[in-house]
């Protein structure tokens, strides 16, 4: 496996980020020359991911939460989301469909869609010492002029 | 994020227009919430044309708003999706309970 690119970017747990953390990933996944259909997969987990990191590892307070992309193999892009928060105790049971922890306010499909939008989703967790969200996902070059 | 509303004949359109996420969401519960109040239609359209970007925080917007609908005797339609939004709303299978149509239907 060879790194070809990467960025990393810190920021606090503010709702108003969530539009900036996906907007900065389609644009770094831009250099893989992805379809439409391909952003908005990154757009959308990327979504998921940092606003689960801002409901749930730091419901009370403003947390760090750090975005990690790097481009793997010049094909692969592999998003890592991380907070310091509140961990989850039962991942298993996070991961349900429909289950949510978040009232009428949230969905529970969090997890559901990176899993069906992304080719790989591996979740680490810790209660109290935080949680880090990998994802990978491969942009297939396309011919240039057909 | 952007909501306008538009009322005739027992039927409220709500057009949303931008990105509708967990930052977003709030104001939008409330937004078709207070049309809701105000109106209380029949049928609820919630337009999608100008919808950018959805997550699935605009899933549990929809469930609010279907469920508002529906414990007020009145039903609801969701319209005109773009590909982004529209993969969302098809991977949590919403469409088993609101109806997802493509086009806007000519009203007669």
């Amino acid at each position: 496996m060879t790194v070809t690119n990467y960025i990393k970017l810190e920021f606090p747990s503010c709702s108003s980020n969530e539009s900036f953390a996906r907007a900065a990933a389609a644009g770094f996944a831009a250099q893989l020359d992805p379809t439409l259909d391909e952003l908005g997969d990154i757009k959308t987990s990327v979504s998921e991911a940092v606003t689960n990191c801002i409901v749930h590892a730091y419901p009370d307070s403003i947390g760090t939460i750090t975005m990690r992309l790097r481009i793997l193999d010049g094909e692969k892009l592999e998003i890592t989301i991380r907070d310091k928060g509140r961990g989850i105790s039962d991942l298993q049971q996070a991961m349900l469909p429909m289950y949510t922890t978040g009232g009428e306010e949230r969905s529970g499909m969090g997890f559901t869609i990176m899993e069906s939008f992304m080719d790989k989703l591996k979740v680490k967790s810790a209660p109290g010492k935080g949680t880090t969200v990998t994802m990978l996902r491969t942009i297939r070059q396309r011919r240039a002029f057909r | 994020m952007k909501i306008a509303s538009e009322y005739s004949d027992g039927r409220l359109t709500v057009y949303l227009a931008g990105e509708l996420d967990h930052h977003s969401a709030k104001m939008t519960v409330s937004g078709i919430a207070e049309s809701i109040d105000r109106y209380l239609p029949r049928d609820l359209v919630l337009d999608l044309t100008q919808l950018g970007f959805m997550d699935s925080s605009g899933i549990a917007v929809i469930v609010r708003s279907y469920k508002k609908m529906r414990d007020a005797g009145g039903r609801m339609y969701i319209e005109n999706p773009q590909q982004q939004p529209l993969k969302v709303l098809d991977a949590s299978g919403i469409d088993r309970m609101i109806p997802i149509a493509a086009k806007r239907e000519v009203t007669t």
